[in-house]
């Protein structure tokens, strides 16, 4: 077997190993072995290139690459592992970030080598697609770390004409493709490049900070398609295979995710949602409807009459640092025989699945954790629901009230539970900014104060009872 | 048309079939390790960042190729690890005994 075969016949098994893995990542059980083995397959794809050929060439420069690739190692590795878990959506753009860049380079790097060569229209298509594409992921990631990181705000950045300029923005960099297409022109081929990054900082600006993650997912699908192209150009069916499968699965992804807020993905993208409707939640506050509160150890004894309560958090409960103890709260409660769930909206912290990953980390067991329909039927029957740090997910506006911005939004159902318990820092209204009528039902029960706080509070009390 | 460009064509458009159908079931908590994970995989640009580095005949080329494979290494060595961290946490309970972290790619 010739080497060029057998390179091949490693890069085909890479290839699948990233098939079964993406399978594995999709059940629970599977998906920390999946992780490792397209970890393996990466592996054994980039021992199998230190083999391969270039133009005919043994592989040049080769302690540079190791060079580099050291440098990447020990930047990656420590970030990776010590960057606290809820800065983990912003982790997860940049990484995906510099993906984007990097196909960008190999595009503009592989335009200049093939310029001489005459290529056919086709294949400057392939570079010119990966360029833009991997350009606009880079600048977009980096804009949406900032928004996440809270270097800028985390509010749509709206101006006056804004659809038009990235229109006209988006437009301009076709012509230019179509132009470059017909010239084969080195100098625009940099005009594009910083028309790419331009525009990958006016799509992401006025996307909100609730709506981020949906964005950092669909950036994800951009960095595979732009690998794919890369793939395209080079002639390499494992780059193919691997950003066909990101681009793809991050595109359906991406759909579920919008989804799971009940909007359309063209709504998140292009809407500016919650830039506006902060205003209104004022308004509906002079009514006269007062709400309940009371102390945590009023909370600790009503939980000690319950026979189940279910937990329903929010990315309030993550910000204070509430995991630990509340897991604590939940441990004492069923310790009395009491029966506990907790309820998780798919979008509850800042990505789908993140409260799943705080919660485990402080050891909460996932098969406690209950995704939402099924957390609905049993809210049905729950003497207690206690929300923690949630507001816009459990707000019964997204099912009665149609000029509700959130309308359609599904919802976990704490009204439906005997009693309903809110841990809130203060009246003001979530991170959509509607206000939420549910505070003010008569079996509505507010605990102000830092939920660490009131969450250690009700632990003791219960300890005492 | 040319003959290699179709094949690579066949080959992407299975493969978008096959990624859409292995992800429609997945459960919405494995949605963030799994966008991450997909993150980690897409870092086989280094593949080709490795490629034009290594067939770099020119100062600008080294310089280009040279810093893809460090973003390159970036998105995929991080990718990995984050992902591994995020699945390490979804352990059952009564498998809490703490291991080692490790590495999983070591190029």
């Amino acid at each position: 077997m010739s080497r060029g075969t057998l390179i091949d016949l490693l890069y085909l098994f890479s290839a699948t190993t990233f098939i079964v893995a993406l399978k594995g990542l999709g059940s629970p059980k599977h998906a920390r072995r999946g992780n490792m083995v397209a970890a393996f397959g990466m592996l054994v794809a980039i021992v199998a290139t230190f083999f391969n050929y270039v133009d005919g060439h043994a592989l040049r420069h080769v302690w540079l690459i190791l060079l580099a690739m050291a440098i990447g190692v020990i930047v990656a590795v420590p970030t990776a592992r010590f960057v606290k878990m809820t800065a983990m959506p912003q982790l997860v753009a940049i990484f995906n970030g510099v993906g984007g860049g990097a196909a960008a380079l190999v595009s503009i790097t592989e335009f200049i080598h093939i310029k001489s060569t005459h290529p056919a229209t086709y294949v400057i298509l392939e570079v010119l697609l990966g360029l833009l594409i991997g350009t606009v992921s880079f600048a977009g990631s980096a804009v949406a770390f900032a928004k996440l990181q809270e270097l800028m705000t985390g509010r749509p950045v709206t101006y006056p004409g804004q659809q038009l300029i990235n229109g006209v923005v988006g437009l301009a960099a076709l012509a230019l493709i179509v132009t470059i297409l017909v010239t084969a022109s080195t100098s625009l081929l940099w005009i594009l490049l910083a028309l790419a990054f331009v525009l990958g900082v006016i799509f992401v600006l006025p996307i909100g900070g609730a709506d981020v993650p949906v964005l950092i997912s669909l950036l994800n699908a951009f960095t595979g398609l732009a690998v794919a192209a890369s793939g395209f150009t080079l002639g390499s069916n494992l780059l193919i295979v691997a950003g066909t499968l990101v681009g793809a699965s991050g595109i359906l992804l991406t759909r579920l995710m919008s989804k799971a807020m009940g909007r359309s993905l063209s709504n998140v993208l292009f809407s500016a949602f919650g830039s506006v409707i902060t205003a209104s939640g004022a308004t509906t506050r002079d009514d006269g409807r007062s709400v309940r509160s009371g102390s945590p150890e009023d909370i600790a004894i009503m939980l000690g009459f319950a026979s189940r309560v279910v937990i329903i958090p929010g990315y309030g409960l993550a910000v204070a640092q509430g995991q630990h103890v509340l897991r604590e709260l939940a441990e004492l409660l069923e310790s009395k025989g009491i029966e506990v769930f907790y309820a998780i909206h798919p979008v509850a912290g800042r990505m789908p699945g993140h409260m799943n990953v705080l919660l485990a980390e402080a050891n909460v067991p996932y098969e406690q954790l209950l995704e939402m329909d099924e957390a609905n039927s049993e809210l049905a029957t729950a003497d207690v629901a206690l929300v923690v740090g949630a507001n816009d997910t459990v707000n019964p506006a997204a099912v009665d009230d149609p000029s509700s911005p959130i309308y359609g939004m599904p919802i976990i159902h704490a009204d439906l539970a005997e009693n309903v318990v809110f841990l809130k820092r203060s009246m003001r209204p979530g991170f959509a900014g509607i206000e939420n009528d549910l505070l003010y039902n008569p079996k509505t029960t507010l605990v102000f104060g830092d939920a660490k706080d009131t969450l250690t509070k009700m632990v003791a009390a219960v300890k005492a009872n | 048309m040319h003959n290699v460009l179709l094949q690579y064509l066949t080959v992407l458009i299975l493969t978008a079939f096959v990624g859409t159908e292995i992800i429609a079931k997945v459960p919405s908590i494995l949605h963030t390790p799994l966008m991450s994970g997909s993150n980690a995989i897409h870092g086989v640009i280094l593949v080709g960042s490795m490629l034009i580095l290594g067939g770099a005949t020119t100062n600008l080329q080294e310089v280009l190729g040279f810093l893809a494979v460090i973003l390159a290494t970036l998105n995929v060595v991080g990718g990995f690890v984050v992902t591994d961290r995020m699945l390490e946490m979804f352990k059952p309970r009564a498998a809490k005994v703490k291991e080692t972290p490790k590495d999983e790619v070591a190029p």
